[in-house]
Order: C-alpha cells, then sequence, then structure tokens
C-alpha cells in the first residue's frame, strides 16, 4: 500500500464527501484560488467549481454564521477556518448560535455544520499564530471536538462529521500536514465516539491527541529501550469524551501522564486527570502527572519553542519520575 | 400618500397592532408579580414595524429576530399561549420553556429565533439564504436587528457578503434611536443608517416606522426584488420605543419631551385615527377587537398558568441529537 500524506488524506475526504453529497460545500478564506492555507483543497475548485469551492471574505465571524446558517437551510457546509487563532473571531456564532440552538429551541432546530481549522504550535510562527485551543472548544456542550492525528483519522473523521446532526469541529494539528502514513482498511467513514490505543503497555498510560500522539510514540519507544513499556492512547474525540478507554488502560498500568500542547492551566489534561481521580483513584499507583506546554506566549526562536511545548523527553521523564526513577 | 386598503385590511393591521400591545401590556404586569423574570424587553411604541412588515413574508420565508421579538413572533403566527408559556418558562412554550423572552422560536413557521447577540442573527440569515441560494428555492430571508447592531462587525461583514453574494436577504433595520442609553448619534459617525447598505452596494430606504401602511408597502416591494433575484435589499424603519430598554431603566439617556414627542406619533392612536376618518372603523369594531384580544390574553395566561415545567431529569435533553 502506497503512503500519502495528511494533507493528501484531507483532501482525498474532502472530494470524497463533495462527490457523494450535491448539499455539501467547502467555504473558508483561500481555500479555492489560493488552494488551501495548507493545500489541502488544491484542485477542488477546478474540480467543483466556484458556487462548492467558496473563497470567502476575511470575516470569520460572518462565514462561520453563514455556515451555520446554511446548515439550518438544509445545506452540508464544511467551513474551513483558517487556524484556531482566527476562529476567535467566530467564537460569538459558535458558542452562542451553533452550540445553544438546538437546545435552546427546545429541540427544534439542529445545525448539521462541520468546522475544519488548523491548530497547535511548532513552526516557529510566533505567539499569535501558535494556539492549541481544542481544549476551549472541549469545553462547550452541544458540540463534538475531533482531533484527528492520522492520515485514516483525517480523512475518514470529515467523512462521518458530515452525518452527524449536531455541529462538529474538527482540529488538524498543522505540523501533521506533511507527515506520512497508509490508510487503514475499512470503510473510508471512521467510528467518531471512541479513543484508539496507538501502541499497547502495561507500565505506564500516555494520553494524548492531535499532534502529540506522534510525541507520546517516539517517547514510548524511547523508554521499550529501557524496558518500559508504555500505553499510548490516542484520545480521538475530546468531546463526547471516551472515557471508557482511559479507565480501562489506567486499570491496566495504575500509571498516567497526559500530554497537551495547551497551557497547563484549566487545560482538557487537567480535565482527564480528574476525571481519572473521580474513577479510578483506587488503580492508581501514583498521582496522575502533566507534561503541558509551559504558561508562556509562544515564543519564536526555536530553542524557546521548542522549551515551551511538551516534548518526547519531557514525556520520558515524566515517566521516570512516575516510576521512582527520576 | 394615498391609502387604498380595504376595511378588512385596516382592521387587521390595528388588531395585530393592539394584539402586541395588550400582550406586553399584560407581560409587564406579570413581571411586576414574579410570573416572568429575566430580562423582558417590550417593543412597545415599535409594533408598526413587524405588523407591517411581516405580512410580507410567506410561510416559505425565514425569519431572524432579535431578542425584542415578541411582535414578530405573534403577528408570523405563532400561539399567543405558547409565548405566553415562554415566558413564564413554562414546558409547553415555543421553546420549551428554555429561551424566555428573548428566544422564541418556531421551526414550524421557520421562526429562527430571538437572539440575544447583538448582530449575531445577520450571519445567520446569510446563511440561510445562501442555502435557498444554493438549492435553488425562491425563498426569502427577513432579518430583523437593531441600530445598535450596526456598530458590530458582523453587520459590515454580512451586508458585504450578502451583496457580494447576491443573496436573498432582506435586511430590516428597526432604529428606534437608541441602542441601550446610547443615542444613534452616540455611537455612529454616520447616522445615516441606509446610507452603509449603500455603501455595500445594497439597494435602501428609509421607512417611517411609525406607519403600518409606509411599512407594508416598502416591504412588499422589498420582499420582491429579494424573491425575483435581484439580490439583497435594506431597510431602515425610523421608530421609537416607549418604554425603557429592558424591564426598568432610569432612562437618563434621554428627556421626557423626546419621549412625549413621539408618543403623539404612537402607531396604533395615528393609524386608528386613519382609519377614523377613512371611516372604516366604527367604535363597535374596536370594541370588539379589544374583546377578542382581551379573551386572547386570558386563554393565553391560564394556558401558560397551567402548564407544566419541564422536568429536571430533562436538563440536558437536546444538548445533542439523539444517537439512533
Ligand atoms: C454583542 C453584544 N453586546 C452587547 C449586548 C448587550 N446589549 C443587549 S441589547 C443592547 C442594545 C442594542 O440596541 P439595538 O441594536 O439598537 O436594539 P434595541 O434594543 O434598540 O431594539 C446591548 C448593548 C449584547 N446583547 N450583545
Ligand atoms: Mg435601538
Amino acid at each position: 500500500m502506497t503512503k500519502i500524506t495528511y494533507r493528501e488524506a484531507v483532501r482525498i475526504g474532502l472530494r470524497e464527501a463533495l462527490q457523494r453529497n450535491p448539499r455539501v460545500f467547502l467555504m473558508g478564506e483561500d481555500v479555492g484560488k489560493y488552494g488551501g492555507t495548507y493545500a489541502c483543497s488544491k484542485g477542488l475548485l477546478d474540480e467543483f467549481g466556484p458556487e462548492r469551492i467558496r473563497d470567502t471574505p476575511l470575516s470569520e465571524s460572518t462565514f462561520v454564521g453563514a455556515g451555520i446558517g446554511a446548515a439550518l437551510g438544509g445545506m452540508r457546509p464544511i467551513v474551513e477556518v483558517m487556524t484556531v487563532n482566527f476562529s476567535l473571531l467566530a467564537l460569538d456564532q459558535i458558542l452562542n448560535n451553533a452550540a445553544t440552538l438546538r437546545h435552546m429551541s427546545g429541540g427544534q432546530f439542529s445545525v448539521p455544520l462541520v468546522v475544519r481549522m488548523a491548530t497547535g504550535a511548532g513552526r516557529q510562527v510566533a505567539a499569535q499564530h501558535s494556539h492549541s485551543l481544542e481544549g476551549w472548544y472541549a469545553h462547550i456542550p452541544g458540540i463534538t471536538v475531533l482531533t484527528p492525528a492520522t492520515v485514516t483519522d483525517a480523512r475518514g473523521m470529515l467523512l462521518t462529521a458530515l452525518h452527524e446532526p449536531d455541529p462538529v469541529f474538527i482540529f488538524e494539528h498543522a505540523y501533521l500536514y506533511s507527515i506520512e502514513g497508509e490508510l487503514e482498511e475499512g470503510p473510508p467513514a471512521v467510528d467518531i465516539s471512541r479513543a484508539a490505543v496507538r501502541r499497547t503497555g502495561k507500565d505506564v498510560s500516555l494520553m494524548t491527541f492531535g499532534g502529540s500522539v506522534w510525541k507520546a510514540l517516539a517517547a514510548a519507544t524511547q523508554l521499550a529501550q529501557e524496558g518500559i513499556e508504555a500505553e499510548v492512547v490516542d484520545l480521538r474525540v475530546l468531546r463526547p469524551l471516551d472515557i471508557g478507554t482511559i479507565l480501562a488502560s489506567v486499570q491496566k498500568t495504575h500509571r498516567a501522564v497526559v500530554i497537551d500542547e495547551a497551557w497547563r492551566t484549566g487545560s482538557f489534561a487537567a480535565e482527564i486527570a480528574a476525571q481519572i481521580m473521580e474513577e479510578a483513584f483506587y488503580d492508581l499507583d501514583a498521582p496522575v502527572a502533566r507534561v503541558c506546554s509551559e504558561e508562556v506566549p509562544i515564543p519564536y526562536p526555536k530553542h524557546l519553542e521548542d522549551a515551551a511545548l511538551p516534548q518526547p523527553e519531557k514525556i520520558v521523564r515524566a515517566v521516570h519520575r512516575l516510576l521512582g526513577r527520576g | 400618500m394615498t391609502y387604498s386598503m380595504t376595511r378588512e385590511q385596516g382592521l387587521q393591521l390595528l388588531r395585530h397592532m393592539l394584539r402586541i400591545r395588550r400582550f406586553e401590556e399584560r407581560a409587564a404586569e406579570l413581571y411586576q408579580l414574579g410570573k416572568i423574570r429575566g430580562f423582558l424587553h417590550l417593543y412597545i411604541g415599535e409594533e408598526a414595524v413587524a405588523v407591517g412588515s411581516i405580512p410580507s413574508f410567506t410561510s416559505e420565508d425565514a425569519i431572524v429576530a432579535t431578542y425584542r421579538e415578541h411582535g414578530h413572533a405573534l403577528v408570523r403566527g405563532t400561539s399567543m399561549g405558547t409565548l405566553m408559556a415562554e415566558l413564564y418558562g413554562k414546558a409547553t412554550g415555543c421553546a420549551s420553556g428554555r429561551g424566555g423572552s428573548m428566544h422564541f422560536f418556531d421551526a414550524s413557521r421557520r421562526f429562527y429565533g430571538g437572539l440575544a447577540i447583538v448582530a449575531g442573527g445577520l450571519p445567520v440569515a446569510v446563511g440561510l439564504a445562501l442555502a435557498d441560494k444554493l438549492q435553488g428555492r425562491a425563498r426569502v430571508t427577513g432579518c430583523y436587528f437593531g441600530d445598535g447592531a450596526v456598530a458590530e462587525g458582523e453587520f459590515h461583514e454580512s451586508l458585504n457578503l450578502a451583496a457580494l453574494w447576491k443573496l436573498p436577504v432582506l435586511f430590516l433595520c428597526e432604529n428606534n434611536l437608541y441602542a441601550m442609553g446610547t443615542a444613534l448619534a452616540r455611537h455612529q459617525s454616520q447616522t445615516d443608517i441606509a446610507a452603509k447598505a449603500k455603501a455595500y452596494a445594497l439597494p435602501a430606504e428609509t421607512v417611517d416606522g411609525m406607519d403600518p401602511l409606509a411599512v407594508e408597502t416598502a416591504t412588499r416591494h422589498a420582499v420582491e426584488f429579494v424573491r425575483n433575484g435581484n439580490g439583497p435589499y435594506f431597510l431602515e424603519y425610523r421608530t421609537y420605543r416607549f418604554r425603557a430598554h429592558s424591564m426598568y431603566d432610569a432612562e437618563l439617556y434621554r428627556t421626557k419631551d423626546e419621549v412625549a414627542e413621539w408618543k403623539r406619533r404612537d402607531p396604533i392612536m395615528t393609524f386608528e385615527q386613519t382609519l377614523r376618518t377613512a371611516g372604516l372603523l366604527a367604535d363597535t369594531d374596536l370594541q370588539n377587537i379589544e374583546t377578542e384580544i382581551a379573551t386572547e390574553i386570558e386563554d393565553a395566561v391560564a394556558f401558560a398558568e397551567a402548564s407544566p415545567w419541564e422536568p429536571v431529569e430533562q436538563l440536558t435533553k437536546d444538548v445533542c441529537t439523539p444517537k439512533t
């Protein structure tokens, strides 16, 4: 089987979605003529035309809101917000309209909207372009939050999301667009209710999602050389959270490290740790540990950026401490 | 202006304005009794706008409104009972009681709120119109908002996008001259709101919002323009709110003289006079209408009173669509 990049996987998913359902369309900044900021939609304008691949003005609030309206009106819009950093301009539409309409209308209106955006740091683009805010979004009831980490999920989660009756937000870690992988066998639309164990192990559970999955796997490889078998759990879906898979792993390994590229305080990692404490306290041999970003705006120089973010070495050190080897 | 309305049309306009006025007067009393809580933004003084404009839309068209939407929902046809129950927060309300005064919804009438973030409805209306355009439907989306919304970025983004994409949306600005306590001239460098719309290449008109016939004439024309595929249209209705922004405020931001001046243009009072002068309204007509409305309100209050609260077990129901 040939390898494809994550970016190609997203493009395959988009193309399949557009082919399958005439009500699907893509809109966002530079998705058309430019080919997508991360080249995910390259070629789609020629293939599907400007009605279905719609370049929008720099109006995040309005084109996200328009996506909500189009979804209410019977379309299946895919809205691309260039990056999570700019999604802040659309936060009102997301929180006050997309997420509330169903409940607030007594179940009368659902918003079958899919919003995609790039997230994450690691590319030296400094403080204003390096946010990891998917954990904030996971705070919001009424929406689904997906963090595909593999090419199979990058393509398949989009297809599944388009069958959901309520808003789905897909966070694509910008660092992942160039990674290569093989599309797994099976139906293109993947499950979006379960976490996935990406590597099995018995000594410690590394819980993470998105771009950090690869860092956790790298850490697990290092740990294996010392004879420590780490299990890597890719959360995949931050809301609704598959706590069952998390607890099953902790009950097996009795130790957990949560890795999250967001700032530590109030992070999604804190939520995972709290839920483990609530549900599996007596299974633990050590307190749950966290590896998160330092509490700073992400700096430009590489050495400082590297220092600010979770890294395989930091994960290894956290595991050592849990095992009393620090 | 020449009035070529029939007696029945005239009485219908008056009836609807009175329904809104009496419904809201009752709501204000119920608020004082603690039956209705939270924010209660009354439309009193502005009735001619909803009454003159809403009937221009067909049942296939969509309406997006603000937190000051009691009148719009009533004219659109949602029953007074379910609206009153919504004000009470009862399970039989038009949003199962979860929205209250600011969040009336009625899917069966394509009434999309009741949205309480200023200007937050404009992008949604643009999207509804986009869906219609993409699906080749000759429907119109009517989007109501206040003069305060004009200051928000979403107003500008939405007008631009609607005009750029020639979408079938009708923007309806209810300019009551105040955003809470901030007068138009204190929040806008350019107080001619229609001029702003024109700057985005939308055809725009300013209409006397105290005259239901003027509102009706302008809105019918605008809806037709939009329905015929000519792209968006913009109407600014000049109107005035007689009561406080929400239930109470000190009204430090305007003079009693100014309020009195506008009350002389009370749309119900002046329209009643118009009908009488034209020989279309007799005292008995008015009595009949008032009696009908009083009964409708009594029934609505009784319905709300008798209605159950949503069980607390249902607190999280409908956060998401249930999986089948
Ligand atoms: C984005 C936002 N900012 C502030 C508010 C608080 N607020 C509610 S109504 C209002 C005034 C709006 O005035 P206008 O749009 O003219 O409508 P009116 O109340 O006059 O009908 C304000 C500031 C809000 N609801 N939303
Ligand atoms: Mg106003």
